[in-house]
């Protein structure tokens, strides 16, 4: 049996760096044939899980990116040597309650991962969190 | 490049202009822009996001005080030219329930002058 192919990156905690990570997932969803609006969804995903290993792990060292191709599916990685969380003590975020109260706007990152792929699972704790989402090719 | 690129009054109406993605500084300069007409008592913006094809939520997350700060007066944001992916994340967080979408700048300001 071959072996998958796989893209590794490795990410330096700097500003907009997420970028790099969309520029890949659009060059590996064009390889897998994805639609434009899976591929806009994988990115978006992506931006979304960067951003939170960026600024919530409080790793002081790099976070690494997994592409692991399959004919039906791609599966992307995540992995910060931050502090790890709870991702059961993660609250969903409300528009409403934004607006009528003083709660902080942001908080919308892991809701739109969930959202935009179509399977989302954390491996968390205090050496680190990888973060594994899955798009499936031929499904809605 | 990420920046507003222009901004101007168009029936009443403030257009914001953007290019390039819509993260934290873009959305602190849009916010901006809107707050610097704001104060002169306009309160109809409109957010031509043409050029603007990616987004992050910390972005997002400030049009959502845009929303707050226009609601003290009434006011209406808007959106014309979104990309599907834009419009989808928007319409996750809940944007799409406050703010309109527009195809067109044209569509835009003819509904909303």
């Amino acid at each position: 049996m071959s072996k998958k192919p796989t893209v590794e990156l490795k990410l330096p905690i700097l500003k907009n760096m997420e970028l790099v990570a969309t520029q890949t997932a659009e060059v590996v969803s064009k390889h897998m044939d994805l639609s434009e609006d899976k591929a806009g969804e994988i990115s978006m995903a992506l931006i979304e899980a960067c951003i939170n290993a960026f600024e919530h792990s409080e790793s002081k060292s790099e976070i690494y990116i997994h592409f692991l191709i399959d004919d039906d599916n791609l599966t992307i990685k995540v992995i910060d040597k931050g502090k790890g969380f709870d991702s059961t003590n993660v609250k969903i975020p409300n528009i409403e309650t934004k607006l009528t109260t003083s709660e902080k706007k942001r908080g919308w990152g892991i809701m739109l991962i969930k959202e935009l792929m179509d399977s989302v699972d954390f491996e968390s704790d205090h050496t680190g969190t990888t973060l594994t989402m899955t798009k499936k090719k031929n499904t809605k | 490049m990420n920046s507003v690129t222009n901004v101007e009054l168009k029936n009443n109406v403030v257009v914001i202009t953007t290019e390039g993605y819509l993260n934290k500084d873009l959305g602190e300069e849009i916010q901006k822009a809107a707050q610097e007409h704001m104060v002169n008592g306009s309160n109809k913006i409109l957010i031509n996001l043409e050029r603007s094809n990616i987004v992050n939520s910390i972005g997002a997350s400030i049009l959502i005080e845009l929303i707050e700060e226009l609601q003290e007066t009434d006011g209406v944001l808007a959106f014309c030219n979104l990309a599907t992916i834009i419009e989808k994340t928007f319409k996750i967080m809940g944007l799409t329930k406050y703010c309109e979408s527009y195809s067109t700048q044209e569509e835009a300001l003819k509904s909303m002058s």
